[in-house]
């Protein structure tokens, strides 16, 4: 899609051109704005990233510079009964993936009964046999989930992925709530906006919560680990101890102790109860995993299946956000919760069944097609924006690998306005809520990261990929 | 806290210290060579190489030609220096993003600004017009740093690990200048007296940022024992030696409350502490000052490797 399609459905405007309801209040407070005064605000929220070192980078990128994702300071408004509904359907997808993931690593009922392929788990190396016959402390595989939704109508909100690895962009949502407050203070008298910025507090109390049998008479140590500072999300593990009150540690920090996981400090060796891992599985365990890593801990597997230590999220949980496994999400929530999908999937087409893959085949300069382990935006087509010829080499990798591969029609995704310095024109946007599972319930923060294509008509919201972000507000009833 | 945090943080404050004091002799050798033949000039550069430790690197690349823009670009920005300044100021600011939980927002911000300035400043080469503007925004960066520590951060085991960097490499310069220019400068003392020895002395004051103090202190008169003795031992000058451990005294001090002992860096510091307190300038002088500060000086890098080793800065 070159140009958004007009049939767009933009969250600010209604066909006439007037305010929908969400926007009452803020298209108001838009009109009454001296004009420039925006766009001075605007370098002086850059002017600001800058200074505080909101920065990112790019995997690949040669000379590693640090990048800011662009701020947009149009805010994108979710109403107060729209929100109703995303939060329950959140809840109860999360509450399935929870039930799957407990599942595969027990009995497997779900593939038992049919309603999975086994040849899924067979063959997929985020599924992780040492997690077999397990539970994690408190029951609790995705401690923090950051499910894409994506919006093509009034009510109509489609889950795009469920990221349950190690989901990344809190920071952008408080920080950008802090920017626009700090700019925009009169705004926020005049339009009620539900907080974000608690969710510091109610991380660290979840993961409190999720402490192993080891910890069991004192108040729970909580670390976050990070592959360090040069990963494109140090800002936020940065970010995150500081708020949450608890140590950054590197695995060189770290090792094992009396069956727990000590860290170096200026006094000696201290047990951590609880670590919040932003490293990916295979690099959390030399000795189970890749032997090469020198990011995670040497036996840190083995502390954690005898309950020394609680990882967040547990290993092995990338399985539930696997591509493939996706387009099954909706019999996994029926099969599990008994219930209707309140969210649905965006239609896909798997390419390891043969009709399917013919009718992908067919139809590829419509659809976009997605690598089943990718992320980041990487090593998909997009169908109607790529020449015959990228058409044409992409077919040729599908043919080879069609089970590495889904498709998914080009949607009509939800437009938002941003700053342009022709005023306010309309982009792609979707959003990303973060949820929060302790054995004392599902936790969703009222917002999110709202990710923005800032070209024209472009579908990709990526940051890697020049995307930017919106402050997310959800109404206040 | 972590053992490589306050690892981060103790350099992250010897950087930032070392920053200021390199600016600091470019200052005052640049005064100096401002005002005399372009012998006595490059005389006056060599010695600001060989203060910093650079001649050996500095002569690889330019053999002994020292011109005065040739010698502080190398200070301030040569690859082929990786003690350069700017270099120094990306190292400190790498350090306080890893230890960025453990510094206040106003700290990181200072560090992060201070960075983002001197990128620009230095990122083509200085001539003596800009040399003065690059020279304020260093120093500039180093009194911001410290008022936003003053005024933000707890005064806890972390402060007193900045604290700690900060002194060990201010001790550490005050008494290479020292030694630079007594020994090179001075062989005997019965130079003192001259005209010149008095512009020479006045300019080591001036790169330790002492001269008013001192002039103020001791009416104008300029010697070579009371300017030593005032660097040495004046407890009220804050660049002196005796100031420097009295203020590590009490950073130690806090961690032995703080953490319910003493350590052997304890030990050490005590020793060497009270030996500044008690000797007098005639002793020193009776000993050799270059003998004196070689033994401060060695004495300075024991005592940070204990600090590295009993708090775990490194396993």
């Amino acid at each position: 899609m070159t140009n958004s399609s007009p049939s767009s459905y933009d969250e600010m405007h209604d066909a006439d051109g007037a305010a929908r309801a969400a926007y009452n209040g803020y298209c108001k407070w838009f009109e009454e704005q001296p004009p420039g005064l925006l766009k001075r605000k605007g370098s002086e929220a850059e002017a600001f990233f800058r200074r505080t070192g909101i920065t990112f980078n790019v995997y690949g990128a040669e000379d590693a510079e640090e990048r800011l994702i662009p701020f947009d300071m149009v805010p994108r408004i979710i109403t107060a009964h729209q929100w109703r509904k995303l939060s329950r359907g959140i809840e109860q997808r999360v509450r399935a993936l929870n039930a799957f993931l407990h599942d595969l690593y027990h009995r497997q009922e779900i593939v038992r009964s049919g309603r999975l392929p086994e040849r899924l788990l067979e063959r997929n190396a985020a599924f992780l046999p040492q997690m077999a016959g397990f539970t994690p402390p408190g029951g609790v595989y995705t401690h923090i989930v950051g499910i894409d939704l994506v919006r093509t109508g009034e009510d109509d909100f489609m889950v795009l992925e469920d990221n349950a690895r190690t989901p990344s962009g809190v920071s952008y949502m408080l920080e950008n709530r802090e920017t626009m407050m700090a700019m925009f203070p009169e705004l926020f008298t005049r339009v009620r906006v539900r907080e974000v910025s608690d969710y510091p507090r109610r991380l660290a109390r979840s993961l409190a919560a999720c402490a192993p049998p080891a910890a069991r008479g004192h108040k729970p140590v909580v670390a976050v680990l990070t592959p360090g500072i040069y990963n494109s999300a140090y800002f936020e593990h940065a970010f995150l101890a500081d708020q949450m009150g608890a140590e950054l540690v590197e695995g060189s920090d770290l090792r094992v102790e009396n069956g727990r996981i000590a860290m170096r400090t200026t006094r000696g060796w201290k047990s951590i109860d609880v670590i919040y891992r932003r490293v990916d599985d295979e690099y959390l365990d030399p000795l189970t995993f890749n032997a090469d890593s020198v990011l995670g801990v040497s036996g840190i597997m083995d502390v954690y299946r005898a309950g020394g230590v609680t990882i967040a999220n547990a290993p092995g949980t990338g399985i539930a956000d696997d591509k493939a496994i996706y387009s099954f999400m909706p019999e996994i929530v029926e099969f599990y919760t008994g219930e209707k999908p309140i969210l649905q999937n965006v239609p896909t087409w798997r390419c390891s069944e043969p009709d399917a893959l013919k009718y992908v085949l067919d139809n590829l300069a419509d659809l976009v097609v997605k690598e089943v382990h990718g992320s980041g935006g990487y090593g998909m087509l997009i169908g109607p924006t790529s020449s015959k010829k990228e058409i044409a080499a992409f077919s040729a990798k599908l043919r080879a690998r069609p089970d590495n591969y889904i498709a998914q029609p080009t949607l009509s995704l939800s437009t938002v306005p941003i700053l342009t310095k022709a005023g306010l024109a309309p982009r792609h946007v979707d959003l990303r809520p973060f949820v929060l599972v302790s054995p004392n319930g599902i936790d969703i923060t009222p917002g999110g990261l709202t990710r923005v294509a800032l070209k024209k008509g472009s579908l990709v919201v990526n940051s890697s990929q020049g995307g930017g972000t919106k402050d997310s507000w959800v109404l206040d009833d | 806290m972590l053992g490589r945090s306050a690892n981060g943080i103790f350099w992250l404050f010897r950087y930032l210290e070392r920053a200021e004091n390199t600016a600091r002799l470019i200052e005052a050798g640049f005064r100096m060579a401002l005002t005399r033949d372009s012998r006595d000039a490059s005389d006056e550069w060599r010695s600001v190489v060989v203060t910093l430790g650079l001649q050996k690197a500095y002569e690889a690349k330019f053999g002994r030609e020292y011109g005065g823009p040739q010698v502080f670009n190398f200070i301030l920005r040569d690859k082929d220096n990786p003690g350069n300044v700017l270099a120094m100021t990306e190292q400190a600011r790498t350090n306080a993003r890893m230890v960025r939980t453990g510094i206040t927002r106003e700290v990181w911000e200072t560090v992060n600004e201070s960075w983002m300035r001197l990128r620009d400043l230095l990122a083509r080469p200085v001539s003596e017009t800009r040399l003065g503007d690059v020279i304020d925004t260093i120093r500039r960066q180093a009194t911001q740093v410290r008022g936003a520590m003053d005024g933000t951060m707890l005064r806890n085991d972390i402060y007193n690990f900045a604290r700690m960097g900060t002194f060990v490499e201010r001790a550490d310069s005050t008494a290479r200048i020292l030694d630079v220019k007594y020994y090179v400068l001075l062989p005997s003392i019965s130079y003192v007296g001259s005209s010149l020895d008095n512009v020479q002395w006045e300019n080591v004051l001036r790169s330790l940022a002492g001269e008013r103090a001192y002039r103020w202190l001791n009416a104008g008169r300029m010697e070579a024992r009371g300017i030593a003795e005032f660097l040495v031992l004046d407890g009220r000058f804050p660049r002196s030696l005796a100031f420097c451990y009295a203020e590590l005294q009490s950073n130690l001090a806090h961690l032995a409350r703080e953490y319910g002992g003493e350590m052997a860096s304890h030990e050490i510091l005590r020793d060497a502490a009270s030996k500044l307190h008690t000797i007098t300038i005639e002793a020193i002088f009776e000993q050799g000052l270059h003998q004196f500060i070689g033994d401060f000086i060695a004495c300075n890098t024991r005592l940070a490797q204990q600090i590295q080793r009993d708090y775990r800065f490194i396993e």
